[in-house]
């Protein structure tokens, strides 16, 4: 596979149809890291295997990679839905990223959302089931259980932000987190200011959040913090039929609406 | 018998064009309700920022009450359609972390109905007086932190 | 003082601990949770963690708390009552088990905050502390503390310290006179060195992969070295993991916290790969790419420090490279600084 993908890039990258592509290569002890190549020479690093599962679709929107010029990404199938979500917030436009994919063991290579979302649509977005399965377990529980569980886990956080920084849709120049006038969020990491940056971030990637579990991946001190958006991905796809990342033209489900809406709480 | 003396510490979020003008209603209509909840009123339901929610818990209050006009009869036409939404996914949200989302009460209260406003008002006082204090939140908000001696770690 | 050298056997050290728990309430040892190993306090010691490399977060924070309350006041009928925290009264703590990069990281912390003028609170954290290392006898990729001038079982900083060694027994260095009242605990249990012990034998071998000089003179030369940087850090995503975990990183942002009654002033950790970090009320960015907070951190650590410290600020634990979400692995991109 990876013999596949380096002779695309370097064919790629010697036409001149990507300046800069990124892609999965060797890191330390078997880690995966992303790699850059600029050059057809240094395509030779790339590599892509069963552990290549990362998505890069947080590197689209840095300026130094946007700087390079135009970008290819060895893409994977969330990397692919953070693409259609970002260009549903009119963060990147049509043909402006090239995205490689393995449709089948056959490598194929698009900038054109339209084929994008025809495959994303025949692909399986679930998330995994020992994720669900904790969902689930977490919902059995009672309240004081579920904040006993999570104030434990908010205990660990120490706001290093790799979680936003991992998240291909935490891409605000200014985030909440910073808005001082007030100061919405405390910028302790307390036990305070760890929940309201947890629950804040959730909430603002309620109807966003394309499961790709990055947020969980990056933290070092190993909350399972991608359970607190994926719990919202079932109500939110089964009260208003929406699901991200899945069109580069959907409409974010909390900023529309339907008259016949239901809920059940409201007197 | 603590919970004999404790009185509840409600907030309520409620919009300008129906709901306060409802309790308007209530008053001059000389219905009484409990003094336990303090009306903070805003331009409309849409403009309830879910961070509102959690300062309220944070600064002590022990109940949440969020009010606005009927759907249909928004003074901005759709901003309690939306907040509607917000409130179905911030509840959810709310609950899978372990807040008591029994302590939020949601209603649609218009200016026609203060009989209504006194009955949601009372109704929550007296079921969040039998939940007690919100134990959980005081435990980490900031007072508390103040008060923390050790700070070490 | 002269090192004191005795044998001990790792059968008494739980004896050992159960002793200094005794006298030390505040004893805090390496505990497994799950994924993550932390320093934490212990009853005992069936709860220390047996197989560990490194704690997950260094040991920093017992000295540089990550929230640490430096003042607070209340108001009361108009008027402000204001106290700080009585410094001259942390309590005495033990920490058991840490690792000698750990141990060194606090002459780099000591440096920035008893520089000049000494911090009060670090001062009198730092001063309270006993610290108990245990010699590397493991290594991983990650590790290169021998590149920065440590080693496995380098002894500066720790009062005293254990080498496990062979026929289950192990090497105690008695360092320091602090070290020595606490030894006088459990000295029922060591017995005399009778012949001389080779302890370089039984440390982790730990390669030299560069020269930390060349890695000083060579940040110092490349600070226009644009390409250099940007390279190094494309992938660098702008969290701060690195810094939190990093033994020696100081950084710290002062936060008011307030409601209508009362306030409190803390003092919580900062970290230079935030975009907000340097950002300026204007708007203005002094460091406004990735690029160029990663040369900070860098720069920071090989050359300010020897620079105005004479201390170098990295201690080779690996913790940045371990904890970087995007595997940015701090020894090969100092080894490509050295062999520029």
């Amino acid at each position: 596979m990876s013999d596949i993908l380096i002779n695309k890039v370097k064919q790629l990258l010697s036409d001149k149809a990507i300046d800069i592509f990124i892609g999965h290569g060797e890191g330390t002890g078997g880690r995966i890291r992303p790699i850059f190549v600029r050059t057809p020479e240094d395509a030779e690093q790339l590599i892509f295997n069963e552990n290549c599962k990362q998505s890069w679709a947080n590197y689209l929107l840095k300026p130094e990679v946007k700087a390079a010029g135009k970008i290819g990404m060895m893409a994977t199938k969330h990397a692919l839905r953070a693409m259609m979500q970002l260009a549903s917030e009119f963060q990147i436009k049509d043909n402006e990223v090239l995205a490689l994919y393995w449709d089948n063991n056959e490598l194929k290579s698009s900038a054109d959302f339209k084929e994008i979302e025809a495959y994303l649509a025949s692909q399986n977005h679930d998330i995994l089931p020992h994720e669900q399965e904790m969902i689930d377990k977490l919902n059995a529980m009672t309240t004081q259980e579920r904040w006993d569980f999570w104030q434990k886990e908010y205990e660990k956080c120490i706001k290093c932000y790799a979680c936003r920084s991992a998240c291909p849709m935490c891409y605000c120049h200014h985030c909440a987190a910073e808005g001082n006038q007030p100061q919405w969020i405390p910028v302790a990491s307390h036990q305070l200011g760890n929940m309201d940056w947890h629950l804040m971030r959730a909430m603002h990637l309620s109807g966003r959040c394309i499961n790709c579990g990055a947020c969980a991946k990056v933290c070092p001190m190993h909350i399972p913090l991608n359970l607190l958006t994926y719990n919202l991905i079932t109500p939110i796809q089964q009260e208003f039929g929406a699901i991200a990342g899945m069109k580069h033209d959907a409409t974010y489900a909390l900023s529309t609406f339907k008259t016949e809406d239901k809920e059940n709480f409201i007197l | 018998m603590e919970n004999q003396e404790f009185e509840p510490k409600i907030v309520a979020f409620v919009c300008n064009w129906c709901t306060y003008a409802g309790a308007d209603l209530t008053g001059t209509s000389r219905i009484k309700y409990g003094a336990n909840v303090k009306i903070i009123r805003f331009p409309c339901t849409g403009r309830i920022d879910f961070m509102l929610l959690m300062k309220a818990f944070e600064n002590g209050a022990d109940g949440i009450i969020i009010s606005g006009c009927h759907p249909n009869d928004c003074h901005y036409s759709t901003g309690n359609f939306h907040a509607r939404r917000r409130w179905v996914v911030f509840r959810n949200l709310l609950n899978f972390s372990g807040i008591d989302t029994e302590r939020i009460q949601f209603s649609w209260v218009s200016a026609a109905e203060g009989f209504k406003w006194a009955d949601v008002v009372n109704n929550t006082i007296e079921k969040v007086r039998a939940l007690g204090p919100y134990e959980n939140y005081k435990k980490i908000n900031v007072p508390t932190l103040f008060a923390k001696e050790d700070n070490n770690e | 003082m002269e090192p004191i050298i005795k044998i001990i056997k790792s059968a008494s050290l739980a004896t050992i601990v159960d002793k200094l728990k005794g006298r030390y309430p505040r004893l805090y040892a390496p505990v497994k949770k799950q994924e993550l190993v932390e320093l934490e306090v212990i009853n005992g010691f069936n709860d220390i963690a047996q197989d560990y490399l490194l704690t997950t977060q260094s040991v920093k924070k017992l000295a540089f708390p990550r929230v640490e309350k430096i003042l607070d006041y209340t108001l009361q009928k108009g008027n402000i009552q204001q106290q700080s925290p009585d410094t001259s009264n942390f309590p005495e703590t033990v920490l058991f088990g840490i690792r000698p990069c750990d141990a060194s990281g606090f002459r780099s912390l000591t440096a920035i905050f008893n520089g000049d003028k000494p911090d009060e609170f670090y001062k009198s954290r730092y001063e309270k502390l006993i610290i108990i290392s245990f010699a590397c006898n493991k290594a991983d990729a990650y590790c290169f503390c021998t590149s920065v001038g440590g080693n496995p079982g380098n002894t500066e900083g720790s009062d005293i310290q254990f080498t496990p060694v062979d026929n289950d027994e192990m090497l105690v260095e008695i360092l320091t006179e602090k070290g020595k009242a606490v030894a006088d605990l459990f000295s029922d249990l060591l017995s005399d060195c009778d012949k001389p012990v080779d302890k370089q034998a039984y440390l982790a071998n730990v390669p030299v992969v560069f020269d930390v000089n060349k890695v000083i003179d060579n940040t110092t030369k490349s600070f226009n070295n644009e390409m250099l940087w940007i390279n190094q850090s494309l992938r660098c995503i702008g969290c701060g993991a690195c810094a939190f975990v990093c033994p020696t990183c100081a950084c710290f942002d002062i936060q008011d916290e307030q409601n209508m009654k009362q306030g409190a002033r803390l003092r919580l950790w900062d970290s230079c790969g935030f975009s907000l970090f340097t950002l300026h009320t204007s708007g203005h960015n002094p460091r406004h790419i990735q690029s160029h907070r990663w040369r900070q951190r860098l720069m920071h650590k090989f050359s300010y420090m020897p620079e105005q410290l004479k201390v170098v600020g990295c201690e080779g634990c690996g913790r940045c490279s371990r904890a970087c979400p995007v595997d940015m692995n701090i020894k090969e991109h100092l080894l490509q600084i050295a062999e520029l």
